[in-house]
């Protein structure tokens, strides 16, 4: 088991981090994919995370949607450890109970939307008020109805997924996820498998999210102007570990390691 | 020998008297095997390994072993234990816990046809694993398992005469019956199988069509 | 008595049964197989007569009960002067049942083959025979092997059907064996055995040994 000594069992104080990893490690057998891993993102702060693929800049996400299990250190969300539960004065892994308890602040959209493709566009959304925080069906149709109208999806609010572009779908996903109210949304490549020509949409609704809400949000990103655009904060993971951050405009306009120099400039001859 | 109607007519009520049993017996059977058939494959879902091996373990036996084998099976070996069953009981057990297992199969194809991202959807939106089995991936294994269902429904229908040996009064142990009766064979066994096809081949275009609606119903198309 | 015991005093005449088994098994399969290649291609055949045949086997033989056909070759046949003994009747009928699920495989295995095969052998100029037998045929093989693993199952769970005309294999042997000792629990637990031994450990052995086979001689593996 991992050695937690030292790991406090809640962070304190008003300027706590919303999300916090603490020397959070991941392997798959002998192949470390993150390394150590130490991250604070304040509350409504936006975090874009851009890195060569497998870096392990997906496997943050996973590992905060609790998708994929820690093998050392442990994540806080809002003061509270997420995958480990105090017992007996130290901490413990958690069980599904606790899970179940801290996920509540969590909200993920995928690269591939993961829309329910039995239920329509306004069932997808009403789906986790009612079942999962039991809100009446009233309530939660009024809730996902403004959701839908926000992301421009309140006219498609009948369709099934298989009638709706990728787009649309994202948009949908994203519906989806707001109407759990979470304190922290993650977007993983939620573009990447886009057509060029509906990117737009998607980027413009989270565009939205940065400017008009106080969410805590974390990107996996391509998109480098994308993530210069709307980032507090810009993260360049390289092997498992934190190469370079800082404010997008001082990594995008004047990265001072020579991997994000080569990152960068890779990326932008490929455009 | 020659087709004789008027025995033909005469014997009609009996056979479709026994069409209904025959009826019955596929219905009460595939009942049990839909249920257990389910239990069977969840069964092999769970994080607990040697509980997969032993159920996989039985459905293969099962599934390898003849039918007729295992109706005399249960009927005969429940009275060696003091145990008595009746043939429909005994007949529903065997058929029901034997199909079960082929349902079992096809179930786990269907829920492992669904993606692995609806499961970490269900879990983005913090539902419990019984959530994400009910309103997620069930539904949505139902519809590639439609086809598999139904044949094994009509499947369940044919091997039905099997239940003949134990006593079960359906069609071939009432075509035997009036057979031996007359000295007659050739009306009655000839009925029995065009009542068979009369009813498995409209089953199966049935099949078809449910298939389409239910895809059609549930937006995957 | 215990298991043991009773396996020492009736080990003959359940080996006697097997044998039986083994037969009816190897002589329905040929019957089964050249069935299915010949209605398969039949039902791929242009000529509306041809296909017509086939499907009127086809959808005859898998819309009626094995057991039905069973007894109307064996009981009704006879009536028309067409006397076929007990051990005939009971591989033809298993045979031609499965027969007709084969050649569905069959077809099947042919139409996965893809179009741009059949175009390339019409390029070489090659008969249809020609094209059909030496490019189509062996890839269409190796497409259906796996289904026919399971198909040659079902075969030999159906020829336990065969016991109830009285041929002596190894089902017919266990009721003989019940009905004088009622030691239903050792003699069909040790029929059963013996089915799971002979289709878990030899039939299925060498049908993936087949596909093995087939799939290196075909450059695939």
């Amino acid at each position: 088991m991992d050695d937690l000594k030292g790991f406090p069992q809640e962070l304190t104080g008003a300027d706590r981090p919303m999300v916090s990893f603490r020397k959070v490690g991941k392997a798959y057998g002998p192949l470390t994919v993150l390394d150590d891993l130490d991250l604070d993102v304040a509350e409504g702060e936006m975090v874009s995370i851009i890195g060569p693929s497998g870096s392990g800049k997906t496997t943050v996400l996973r590992m905060l949607m609790t998708l994929e299990e820690i093998n050392g250190g442990c994540i806080y969300i809002d003061g509270q450890p997420l995958t480990h539960m105090p017992k007996n004065g130290g901490l413990v892994r958690a069980n599904q109970r606790h899970l179940r308890a801290r996920r509540v602040d969590i909200g993920m959209c995928f690269q591939h939307f993961n829309l329910f493709p039995h239920m329509t566009a306004l069932e997808n959304c009403m789906e986790g008020p009612v079942q999962v925080l039991g809100m009446p069906k009233t309530e939660a149709r009024a809730r996902s109805e403004e959701l839908l109208e926000m992301v421009g999806m309140i006219e498609k609010r009948d369709q099934h997924p298989s009638r709706l572009s990728g787009g649309q779908q994202q948009r949908v996903a994203i519906a989806r996820a707001l109407a759990m109210r979470p304190k922290v949304m993650l977007f993983d490549e939620v573009t990447s498998a886009l057509d060029p020509e509906v990117i737009g949409e998607v980027t413009n609704v989270i565009r939205g999210l940065a400017s008009e809400h106080k969410l805590t949000m974390l990107m996996v990103t391509h998109q480098m102007g994308f993530a210069q655009d709307i980032s507090d904060r810009v993260c360049f993971f390289y092997g498992g570990k934190i190469e370079e951050q800082g404010p997008a405009s001082e990594l995008f306009g004047n990265p001072q390691r020579e991997r994000t120099q080569q990152f960068l400039s890779a990326v932008k001859e490929a455009v | 020998m020659e087709w004789r109607w008027d025995f033909t007519w005469d014997i009609l009520p009996r056979l479709i008297e026994a069409t209904g049993n025959t009826l019955l017996a596929a219905g009460g059977g595939y009942a049990i095997a839909v249920v257990l058939g389910l239990v069977l494959a969840l069964a092999q879902r769970t994080p607990y390994r040697v509980l997969t091996w032993v159920v996989r373990e039985i459905v293969e036996f099962i599934r390898s072993t003849p039918l007729l084998l295992q109706i005399f099976f249960v009927f005969y070996v429940g009275p060696q234990f003091g145990i008595r069953l009746s043939p429909w009981a005994s007949g529903m057990i065997a058929i029901g816990l034997h199909y079960a297992c082929y349902l079992s199969e096809v179930y786990r194809g269907g829920i492992e046809s669904v993606a692995k991202g609806q499961w970490e959807a269900a879990t983005a939106l913090n539902m419990t694993t019984m959530q994400t089995y009910r309103r997620i991936v069930i539904p949505q294994a139902i519809p590639p398992a439609v086809s598999g269902l139904g044949n094994y429904l009509v499947g369940i229908f044919k091997d039905t005469p099997m239940l003949s040996v134990i006593g079960v009064t359906e069609l071939i142990h009432t075509a035997n019956t009036i057979g031996s009766e007359n000295f007659r064979f050739l009306e009655p066994y000839t009925m029995v199988g065009l009542i068979f096809l009369a009813i498995s081949l409209p089953t199966a275009g049935l099949i078809r069509a449910f298939e389409r609606y239910v895809r059609r119903k549930m937006g995957l198309q | 008595m215990t298991f043991f015991e009773f396996l020492v005093q009736y080990w003959p005449r359940l080996l006697s049964g097997a044998g039986v088994t083994v037969v009816q098994f190897f002589l329905a399969a040929v019957l089964g197989i050249a069935l299915s290649v010949t209605m398969g291609l039949m039902k791929l055949s242009p000529n509306r007569l041809v296909s017509g045949a086939a499907i009127t086997y086809i959808e005859f033989f898998r819309g009626t009960s094995l057991l039905v056909q069973l007894y109307w070759i064996f009981f009704v046949l006879p009536l028309f002067g067409l006397t076929i003994d007990k051990f005939t009747a009971g591989y033809i009928a298993v045979g031609m049942n499965i027969g007709a699920y084969g050649a569905e495989l069959v077809r099947g295995g042919i139409l996965s083959v893809p179009r741009g095969q059949w175009e390339a052998a019409l390029a070489l100029n090659m008969t249809p025979a020609k094209r059909m037998w030496r490019i189509i045929l062996p890839q269409a093989l190796v497409n259906m092997l796996p289904p026919w693993g399971n198909l040659m199952i079902e075969l030999l769970k159906g020829t336990a059907l065969v016991s109830l005309i009285s041929v002596a294999d190894l089902m017919f042997e266990a009721r003989q064996i019940n009905s004088s000792t009622f030691l239903s629990a050792q003699v069909f637990g040790a029929a059963l055995i013996i089915y799971y031994i002979m289709a878990r450990f030899m039939l299925t052995p060498s049908m993936r040994w087949l596909e093995r086979f087939m799939a290196r001689k075909m450059g695939r593996a």
